[in-house]
């Protein structure tokens, strides 16, 4: 039978504050938000991941995730939104083991390049002050963060990915109850 | 045959859409007048709701027509779990938060064949009893201002 759990203990202003902190991560790369009361998704799904998914997809964004059949039935009854089987057409990837390769994600197009695909992609630590070097814009000089259990060649994948700027794909990394975001204008230096 | 098991399924969803729209339909005071005589409900946790909003009616000029948006209505939906994983839905028209949540709760324990039949008998059977009798009493009172206009040709 379903195993459907809860979402949002209170749907709209749990729904907002998780919105805040995914505004305050891109804003600022690399900072690491803490969440303030995420749901408990089904596993293997972080609160963090749950959180964001939740915030932000809904009827009018394709969902493509790698995290199993009680997921999907989580995401859709909660947020309404239509699953892809194809990680190109998707507005949301959300990723729990080998993201799909950026090249592969929707990157908008030149003259709407807001329509870009988001990667919402589950790590297994976040940390500030140490590992990669960031620059760009919101960054005053460089954040350093630290990123456990990214796939291998993700740099280059970033670098490349970031050649093709103002197209390109923006990351929310989420660990436990903790997000950081790589937006498309990041440029990514091993620490 | 292939067919049989669809026919089940049919079956056991014309009966689930039965009890849902008699409970949709019952109210807040109505469900709990008819609980208070039958064993507790099993306990539940929301997973949506009970929560207000509109949907769009839509209807079709003469049945067949292009599509039109009628108007909107006001629509209280709520989902429940059971301790077992068993989801119950209610969506009924107006804002009577505390009976969708009721209808969903029983919608979820209707659909457990051992509490189904206690259940049917002491809640939803009653509830379907009173619906049809002030149909019928709707219906009669309507149908007392009825004018007839042959009668009237005749006695002319």
């Amino acid at each position: 039978m379903s195993g459907l759990l809860p979402g949002f203990a209170d749907p709209v202003a749990d729904a907002q504050s998780a919105f805040r902190a995914v505004l305050e991560a891109m804003a600022r790369p690399g900072r690491v938000q803490r969440l303030p009361r995420p749901p408990a998704p089904p596993a293997p799904l972080s609160p963090a991941a749950g959180a964001v998914l939740l915030a932000l997809a809904d009827a009018e964004t394709p969902l493509w995730l790698d995290a199993g059949a009680e997921v999907a039935e989580w995401a859709v009854f909660h947020a309404g939104c239509p699953l892809v089987e194809d990680a190109g057409a998707a507005t949301f990837a959300l990723a729990t083991g080998t993201p799909p390769a950026l090249s592969s994600l929707d990157p908008g197009t030149d003259e709407e390049p807001q329509r870009a695909a988001t990667l919402i992609l589950q790590v297994a630590s976040l940390a500030e002050g140490r590992g990669w070097r960031l620059t760009g814009p919101g960054i005053e000089r460089e954040h350093r963060l630290q990123v456990e259990g990214v796939p291998n060649g993700f740099l280059a994948a970033w670098t490349a990915s970031r050649a093709r700027f103002p197209l390109g794909v923006d990351i929310i990394l989420c660990a436990g109850d903790c997000v950081a975001a790589l937006p498309r204008s990041i440029t990514i230096r091993e620490g | 045959m292939s067919a049989e098991p669809n026919d089940e399924r049919r079956r056991a969803d014309d009966e689930r859409r039965r009890w849902m729209g008699i409970l949709a339909r019952a109210g807040a005071a109505g469900i709990e007048a008819r609980l208070a005589e039958t064993a507790p409900l099993p306990p539940h946790t929301r997973l949506r709701g009970p929560e207000t909003g509109l949907v769009m009616v839509r209807g079709r000029a003469g049945g067949d027509g292009a599509p039109f948006n009628l108007g909107e209505m006001t629509v209280t939906r709520c989902a429940v779990r059971l301790e077992d994983g068993t989801v119950g839905h209610a969506y009924l028209a107006g804002r009577d938060r505390r009976g969708a949540e009721l209808a969903a709760a029983l919608d979820a324990a209707l659909q457990d064949p051992v509490r189904r039949p206690a259940l049917l008998a002491a809640v939803v059977e009653p509830l379907a009893a009173k619906q049809t009798e002030a149909r019928a009493a709707t219906a009669r009172k309507a149908a007392a201002t009825r004018v007839r206009f042959l009668a009237m040709e005749t006695t002319r």
